[in-house]
């Protein structure tokens, strides 16, 4: 399990992400709108790409992501919590999230969401290892379960004792298991990869196609050169 | 036939009232280059090449591009991700930007290796050193424009050593910014400057270099003068037209080039967050500072030295005279050869010492600062600045060997 003291900065998991897993997307995609937007934006992002980017039907996208009335296929993906009520709400109004993993990176966002726990003493009830002092609830507790810390004690160099946080303990398990919830979390993260940068698939698909002519291009015009400079020598 | 017959009077009719063909001649097919141009030859039509690409890329971004403070982020995520292939366009003017400074880089490398900077091509070099520093000024004002948190901290950080001028450098460093702090209407400014003024300087000054290069003629691997033998046509026997030997090995060179610079385009356009940082990708906030604030890597070998210095008036007059110790070569120089290849231990030396800390500067300035990272930065700018305090010394000193009559 999670294993590290807080004093210094919490080592990051690894997020396996993959943009071709269009399953992944698309559940990533209706864990998105389902415990992310109620607060986060992605408001650079139109509804529209999903439904060509990611292969969902524009009545399954209507009936199932889009829950604002007044919000069209060609909507961005915005919310109407304003900042400033977010800020009154959470001290710190909620990002917006278009850009959250090219920001961040995977790996921060995956850790993050798996290591949040009980602290009493914060004002929702969580806090977290890789971002201490959060603002941000535990919005998944149901999935994953409540975490518990464990300290331990370690001797200072100067004799007195320090109490750090060593691990985290599950006290009320979710309904998912550790695995399970990985893996969810994993379809989150892979949808945010995809939701920073939605051109990417199509980026590699077109760079494959102009590296080839380039190569093919570098042949010819390495002929013409030899061919006119045949008289140098 | 009579095509052909039409062309020509066209041509007649033109060269009468305009001299396109001295032009052409002169510059091109009648411009005799050494034969001997090696792989350091490429970058003085690549850097061209970047210059063209990135005034196109930069026409269409400024259709789509908001410069205002409110718009900005969004206007950039709006070309990423709404307009067709606007995404296209802005990586390859990002990913361009910073291959402008790979192929500069190296082209000044090659006028250090072959003394390209010595008599009688000492205007040639300022002009090029003026393209570099206008090339420096365009690149940090377009850093501002995507509004992104390094955009505005970068843009504080170096705006801010204007203050550390004595006496004025408060009412200095406001009257940059046109604020008290970066704002809007800094953006609009460096906005102006990088879309109308500095690319006009830019082109104007590279005529000026294309022409100065075109008076006294290409230097080459060898060093030597290919001016001075001459045949009865009073054509150096060393020389061959530029156009068409030169444009065709140039085309093959631009083919190579863009092989790698679209890989990176298309597979790698962040670099692993050193063309793109990460901390771009989060909008300017003038409430929140990032943890670490480090220009982007162009910058980095210069930027060690600033922050090597504990004095910010010191530091920033050091750092300037990092970049104008480059000015001062063509008389710092008194090896009587240019090469590198008929010159002595001493010089290989020095530029092998002055390589290794221009690199690990740059590697330095990337670094959160630390003791030992300040130390290091400390001990390679001195290295640094040797190489040019000490070059007249060792220049002289140096045992060079005799030049050869003709190109190899």
């Amino acid at each position: 399990m999670l294993c590290w003291a807080t004093d210094d900065k919490a080592p990051l998991m690894h997020a396996e992400v993959s943009v071709t897993d269009r399953a992944s997307l698309q559940r990533g995609a209706h864990l998105f709108v389902n415990y992310c937007m109620g607060c986060h934006s992605a408001k650079y992002v139109r509804y529209e790409r999903l439904v060509k980017d990611l292969g969902i039907p524009r009545e399954v996208l209507l009936s199932n992501l889009v829950f604002d009335p007044a919000h069209k296929v060609s909507s961005t993906m915005s919310i109407a919590m304003s900042q400033a009520d977010g800020k009154r709400y959470f001290s710190t109004a909620p990002p917006d999230l278009s850009l959250a993993a090219r920001a961040h990176g995977p790996d921060w966002i995956y850790s993050f969401l798996h290591s949040f726990y009980a602290s009493p003493s914060r004002p929702t009830g969580a806090d977290n290892l890789v971002f201490p002092g959060t603002a941000m609830p535990h919005v998944l507790w149901q999935l994953q379960g409540i975490q518990r810390p464990v300290y331990r004690t370690e001797q200072r160099q100067d004799g007195s004792e320090l109490r750090v946080l060593d691990r985290l303990e599950m006290a009320v398990p979710g309904s998912l298991s550790a695995d399970e919830y990985s893996r969810t979390i994993l379809d989150v993260v892979n949808f945010l990869v995809y939701l920073s940068e939605p051109v990417r698939l199509q980026r590699e698909r077109v760079g494959i196609w102009v590296i080839l002519y380039l190569l093919v291009l570098a042949v010819i015009v390495w002929f013409l050169k030899k061919e006119y400079w045949r008289d140098v020598h | 036939m009579r095509v052909r017959q039409f062309l020509g009077d066209a041509l007649g009719w033109v060269d009468r009232r305009f001299p396109l063909s001295r032009l052409w001649h002169e510059h091109l097919a009648g411009y005799y280059a050494p034969k001997n141009f090696n792989f350091w030859y490429f970058f003085g039509s690549l850097a061209l090449l970047m210059l063209v690409i990135q005034l196109l890329t930069g026409i269409w971004l400024t259709m789509n591009y908001k410069p205002s403070a409110e718009g900005a982020f969004a206007s950039v995520e709006y070309i990423m991700r709404d307009v067709e292939w606007g995404w296209l366009v802005r990586y390859i003017h990002s990913t361009g930007a910073s291959a402008f400074f790979v192929v500069i880089y190296l082209h000044m490398y090659r006028a250090l290796l072959y003394g390209s900077y010595k008599h009688p091509r000492e205007l040639l070099w300022l002009f090029g050193m003026c393209l570099y520093m206008l090339l420096m000024a365009e690149a940090f004002l377009g850093y501002l424009l995507p509004w992104g948190q390094m955009s505005y901290w970068g843009a504080q950080v170096i705006v801010n050593l204007f203050s550390a001028v004595p006496i004025i450098g408060d009412q200095l460093a406001i009257w940059v910014r046109g604020d008290y702090t970066i704002s809007d209407v800094t953006l609009n400014r460096f906005f102006s400057l990088h879309v109308i003024a500095v690319p006009l300087l830019l082109v104007v000054m590279s005529v000026l270099h294309v022409m100065a290069l075109h008076e006294v003629g290409s230097n080459n691997p060898d060093g030597i003068e290919i001016k001075k033998r001459k045949n009865a046509m009073g054509v150096p026997e060393d020389g061959i037209p530029f156009h068409p030997y030169y444009t065709v090995k140039d085309i093959f060179g631009a083919v190579v080039f863009f092989i790698i610079f679209f890989a990176v385009v298309f597979f790698a356009p962040t670099f692993g967050g050193l063309f793109l940082e990460p901390a771009n990708f989060v909008p300017a906030d003038p409430l929140k500072t990032p943890e670490h604030i480090a220009p982007v890597w162009y910058f980095t070998p210069f930027y060690s030295i600033l922050r090597a210095v504990p004095g910010k008036f010191v530091g920033a007059v050091l750092m300037g005279g990092s970049v104008m110790m480059f000015f001062l070569l063509p008389w710092l120089d008194r090896s009587p050869v240019r090469s590198i290849r008929y010159r002595g231990w001493m010089f290989k030396l020095a530029l092998a010492l002055f390589t290794v800390s221009f690199l690990m500067l740059g590697w330095i300035g990337l670094q959160p600062a630390s003791t030992t990272i300040t130390m290091l930065a400390r001990f390679f700018a001195v290295v640094y600045f040797l190489f040019f305090v000490l070059m007249p010394f060792y220049t002289r000193w140096d045992p060079v060997r005799p030049e050869p009559e003709r190109v190899r």
